[in-house]
């Protein structure tokens, strides 16, 4: 029963910090997403470099099983999903886990969202066999691949860098990032604060 | 207001560390076709069947990789889908704590209403269409905002990079477009 434990503890702890980032609330999604606030997208990049940098520190430290990566396959389908789920973010101001969030912490509209996506979901499972024929799931640049070699990975390197090394100063350029940012690009003068909820 | 984002990051970005150093990466959208599967076939039982091997479908997609969705459809006390459900108590606990979302919030959000007025009609069926393309795109990218962007390029993978664009390039030309008052 282990891995179910881990799964309430590791996934209350995701929802819990998803509700207090503000990632859950549509208005912060939708400010970052047009560029007026970008608070949440200094949130994002610091927790994609603090967790990269962590993660491959630790394994060189031998600390963190490189086992543990799961390297999702590039295909075309990655961008047109990704072009197809951007729309749909920016619109609703939900992602598949931050709605099911929104949800649970008590937005109605995120009800809707969920009931959409599971129609969302099923219209692809039925249509999955047109993709698959099209080519367009085939695998680019040896599909499941990360852009270093990562030492004891059973996943290939694009680049002949070393892939922690190469990670952790991806990680870092994340973090600088995240502090160079502004926090607003655009429509700049505005009060920015907005009462919470 | 939500939290500083030099503490929300850190906090954010342990908990992806955390989840790869005990178990694997966090991925969700999977979990709406694993959803699917359990609603179809408690319509239709022939919808997945056991073999010799473990669980098959007459869904390709449901059946592909040697049913492994099927399987955790059949299975639903598995990791990844009550790392979902935990998620939703983690978040309900968390917003109960700071005192709950507002009867208006809850109702639509205010940035859509600044734009498109308080009636909730409208906002639900943008709801239903957004989750309706987000899932599909999720599905045919093979992971979301979780899987794909933050695990993915925490882990320096190439289609996380790839979604990355991907997402970015039309939410923020849509969102533009949609949301030109602040709220």
């Amino acid at each position: 029963m282990t891995p179910i434990i881990l799964a309430i503890v590791i996934g209350a702890a995701f929802g819990a910090v998803l509700d207090r980032v503000g990632a859950t609330n549509p208005d912060w999604i939708g400010r970052m997403l047009s560029l007026k606030h970008l608070h949440l997208m200094k949130t994002i990049l610091l927790a994609i470099g603090t967790g990269s940098v962590l993660m491959f520190a630790g394994q060189m430290l031998g600390l963190v099983d490189v086992g543990h990566m799961d390297v999702k396959a590039a295909y075309a389908g990655v961008f047109i999903g990704g072009l197809l789920l951007g729309a749909g973010w920016a619109a609703s101001g939900y992602c598949p886990g931050t709605g099911v969030c929104a949800a649970a912490s008590g937005r109605k509209d995120a009800l809707f969202f969920i009931a959409g996506g599971l129609l969302g979901a099923a219209a692809y499972m039925a249509t999955y066999p047109m993709w698959k024929a099209s080519g367009l799931l085939d695998d680019l640049a040896g599909g499941k691949v990360t852009l270093g070699s990562v030492p004891g990975s059973k996943f290939d390197g694009i680049w002949a860098m070393q892939g922690d090394i190469l990670g952790i100063l991806l990680g870092l350029g994340f973090i600088a990032v995240a502090f160079v940012l502004p926090e607003r690009l655009s429509g700049g003068g505005q009060v920015a604060d907005m009462p919470a909820e | 207001m939500p939290l500083n984002w030099k503490t929300g990051g850190v906090l954010l970005g342990l908990v992806f560390f955390l989840a790869v150093l005990l178990v694997k990466p966090i991925g969700v959208s999977t979990q709406f076709v694993i959803l699917d599967g359990m609603i179809a076939d408690a319509v239709n039982s022939e919808f997945i069947t056991e073999t010799e091997e473990g669980y098959t479908s007459t869904n390709a997609y449901m059946a592909k990789s040697g049913g492994k969705y099927a399987g955790n459809a059949m299975n639903p006390l598995n990791y990844s889908f009550v790392f979902v459900l935990a998620m939703m108590l983690g978040a309900f606990l968390s917003a109960m704590a700071r005192g709950g979302i507002g009867a208006a919030e809850r109702q639509s959000p205010a940035l859509w209403r600044a734009n498109f007025g308080d009636g909730p009609v409208k906002r639900y069926a943008v709801a239903f269409l957004g989750g309706f393309v987000v899932l599909y795109g999720a599905r045919l990218a093979g992971g979301c905002t979780s899987g794909h962007m933050m695990s993915g390029m925490m882990q320096t993978s190439l289609s996380g990079y790839i979604f990355a664009a991907g997402a970015f390039a039309s939410a923020v030309p849509v969102a533009m477009m949609m949301y030109r008052k602040e709220g």
